[in-house]
């Protein structure tokens, strides 16, 4: 009796939920960065003068931010990644970057939200950078609504290369449109902290905790994409059983 | 007696390609695999007539002949032309009646095949469509629009769309349903046709039909050519008992299947 | 036995295919007809949900124009693409020796030259109806750069949400986030045709241009790998 493989590994048992010692390194890594991270904006960072605390938000929302912004440009190198080579890891790499930055990005809108309420009374502001990412959002969501929609697999994973690739090189250009438009109306003040003299420990603070995001964001993904591999596989493998039945 | 999966090889040259040529083709539709790995040769000037149970593969294979599907893997050769090597060859090399008329409802007749005439850049286009409706006399009806045609002198026109442009090849997916007197004859006459050793594949359901018309008869099952006969060798109740026992036969697996049963979607 | 050889070449196709789908569409008139309505409904009933005054209609009104040639191009685009499938005709065009891009430039030119149609009409109505006066070169220009970029990118994405289940949401919601820029240049570009000024204005139409060439120019490489079977 043959035993039905994949192309690239032997057939492995799996048995349930396990924490290999790689899960478990990178699980470490992200609770330990996060823990840091938590001190360094809540406790380590001094009080800033005219926000009050709560422009600690700030340690929290530009990491957000910046992984976002990230999560989006891994999408597009996995779109091109999977026009170009078509195997179907980089179509998993751009669903997991997806639905990670899709969650980041949401937090991002949300604490970006929260800290614009105390501070300028509203909850929401054009402004040039929560503008573009509420775009990015929903750029982020016709791409995983289209991999949805798409029945057929392999056109699934076409299309949704494709609007990755033009999305991501589209951001840029919206963001430039939304600050010209923004141009005519200059009545928000940029959401910085203490413009470009910022306290040496502050930018520590900032520092900690954009890694600490950037390593939440690599874990997250990698967790993911393994989850999409085993789904893979799995099609994989049923799709050779159906063809060695008559 | 031929084995399954085997080929017949026709005199043909060594020097000059075969009509067609597929080997180990494999092509998955979703989730379903839809050809098995199928090999096939077939001469210059051959009629051959693909014949399965629905689901067989019979119209995926002809798409993939067309080039209008991409295999999942293995090799296709028109003439010689690949899809990786010279596209242009083989879409050129070949002509395709498929379920959908593929022409436009609200154009007339004679402007459908204007259109394909310049998009396979037919020098002498106006002349060559004329000549093409008047071969499946639907000349009369050349400024009508294709909404108002009957479904006959519809698969005649289509039948005009796809050998405007002179294919090497000919490939045919059941055209001789619903057809009328009229058109199957033309059909008929078409394929006839020896003098231009237009190669034809052809589908069908129908085996008196195929045994009139074709030369060669491969039947297909379930993703997989499992034999293939010659219909000067058999007449037509012989070629229906050889259909049904090819159906009927176990199928050859390549490995003994695995006893952990994994269901098979139908 | 070939009458021809390889390729055909490039400009042919685009026109062949132009031709053969203004033609359909004069028949037809499907697109003309049913966009032009919808394009001067969503004028007026606009007018019934924001309130203009005399003041600043010239800065608001260019926004409910766009809003209006927006929905009525998407309902276009998402037509053509939707009959393509259904009448197999797109099959047809792919089994030709034809370069997979000129399909999508054909298309392209083709829902601009419509849209164009369409706007002819309502751009008369919507001065009209809004009361504003216009510097007709610049509106006209704006409105042809506005549509060429907006239906470029709206040519490939109904090309994909053709073969999505819910075609009639995900056009739009692929459609509108990635145009953002040609709206926000388009409208501008058209309030300053109506006589707005701005404090410190921005050469909108020059940078219309440049959104055109980008979407355009993105849309037809990338044309190619949507239709691979």
């Amino acid at each position: 009796m043959q035993p039905i493989s994949l192309p690239d590994h032997p057939a492995k048992p799996v048995t349930g939920f396990h924490l290999d010692p790689k899960t478990l390194f990178l699980l470490g890594a992200a609770t330990i960065s996060m823990l840091a991270a938590l001190y360094a904006a809540l406790l380590y960072a001094p009080t800033e003068r005219v926000q009050g605390a709560v422009q600690r938000i700030f340690y929290f929302h530009v990491p957000l931010a910046w992984t976002s912004y990230l999560a989006f440009f891994v999408v597009m190198v996995a779109g091109i990644g999977y026009l170009w080579k078509g195997t179907p890891f980089w179509d998993a790499l751009g669903r997991a970057s997806a639905e990670v930055g899709l969650l980041l990005t949401t937090m991002m809108l949300l604490t970006g939200s929260l800290w614009a309420r105390p501070i300028w009374g509203t909850w929401w502001s054009w402004d040039a950078r929560l503008t573009t990412t509420l775009l990015l959002w929903f750029i982020y969501v016709g791409y995983l609504m289209l991999r949805s929609s798409v029945d057929d697999e392999r056109k699934a994973a076409r299309y949704a290369a494709v609007i990755g690739i033009v999305g991501a090189l589209d951001i840029p250009i919206i963001h430039q449109s939304v600050v010209w438009w923004r141009s005519l109306h200059p009545e928000s003040v940029v959401l910085a902290s203490g413009g470009p003299a910022m306290p040496q420990s502050m930018q520590l603070a900032l520092l900690i905790s954009l890694v600490a995001f950037t390593i939440l964001y690599a874990v997250l993904v990698t967790l993911r994409l393994r989850i999409e591999r085993l789904r893979q596989d799995i099609r994989l493998l049923r799709r050779r059983a159906l063809e060695r039945m008559a | 007696m031929t084995g399954p999966s085997s080929d017949l090889t026709g005199s043909v040259s060594t020097t000059e390609h075969p009509a067609v040529e597929v080997r180990a083709l494999r092509v998955v539709l979703g989730e379903q695999p839809a050809l098995r790995g199928v090999n096939l040769t077939v001469a210059r000037g051959t009629r051959l007539a693909l014949v399965g149970p629905n689901g067989a593969g019979k119209s995926t294979l002809l798409r993939v002949l067309a080039g209008l599907l991409r295999p999942e893997s293995g090799e296709v050769a028109i003439h010689g032309h690949t899809l990786a090597s010279d596209p242009w060859g083989l879409r050129r090399a070949v002509g395709l009646v498929g379920h959908h008329a593929m022409l436009h409802p609200d154009l007339t007749a004679r402007e459908n095949l204007m259109v394909y005439a310049r998009l396979y850049g037919l020098d002498r286009a106006a002349e060559r469509v004329e000549d093409g409706l008047r071969a499946v006399a639907v000349a009369d009806r050349a400024t009508s629009r294709v909404a108002t045609l009957s479904r006959g002198m519809l698969q005649r026109l289509t039948l005009a769309r796809a050998l405007l442009h002179d294919p090497a090849v000919l490939l045919l997916d059941e055209a001789e349903t619903g057809l009328d007197g009229r058109a199957r004859d033309l059909l008929a006459a078409t394929l006839e046709d020896a003098s231009s050793r237009r190669t034809v594949v052809l589908t069908s359901h129908d085996l008196s039909y195929v045994h009139e018309v074709a030369d060669e008869v491969a039947f297909m099952r379930a993703g997989r050519i499992v034999e293939r006969v010659r219909t000067a060798d058999l007449d037509a109740a012989a070629l229906r008992q050889r259909y049904a026992d090819a159906l009927a036969r176990r199928p050859v697996a390549a490995t003994a299947p695995s006893a952990t049963h994994v269901a098979a979607g139908r | 036995m070939p009458h021809a050889q390889g390729r055909t070449p490039f400009l042919v196709t685009v026109r062949a295919l132009v031709w053969r789908d203004l033609l359909a569409e004069y028949r037809s008139r499907e697109v003309l007809g049913g966009g032009t309505v919808f394009a001067l409904l969503t004028l007026v009933v606009f007018n019934f949900a924001i309130d203009l005054r005399l003041e600043n209609a010239a800065e608001v009104a260019p926004g409910i124009l766009w809003i209006g040639f927006a929905f009525a191009g998407m309902l276009s685009f998402g037509r053509s693409f939707a009959n393509e499938r259904e009448r197999g005709t797109l099959d047809g065009l792919l089994l030709a020796p034809i370069d997979r891009g000129a399909i999508y430039l054909a298309r392209a030119i083709t829902n601009t030259i419509l849209m164009g149609v369409v706007e002819l009409v309502s751009l008369p109505v919507f001065v009209a109806l809004y009361n504003v006066r216009a510097a007709w070169g610049e509106l006209l220009l704006t409105t042809a750069l506005g549509t060429i970029g907006f239906t470029g990118a709206g040519t490939l994405v109904a090309a994909i949400a053709a073969n999505t289940r819910a075609r009639e949401i995900m056009l739009p919601l692929l459609l509108l986030p990635l145009t953002v820029p040609v709206l926000i240049a388009s409208v501008k570009a058209t309030a300053e045709a109506l006589g707005a000024r701005a404090a410190e204005p921005l050469p909108w139409l020059q940078l219309l241009a440049g959104f055109d060439v980008i979407v355009v120019a993105a849309s037809f490489l990338v044309f190619e790998y949507i239709l691979d079977e």
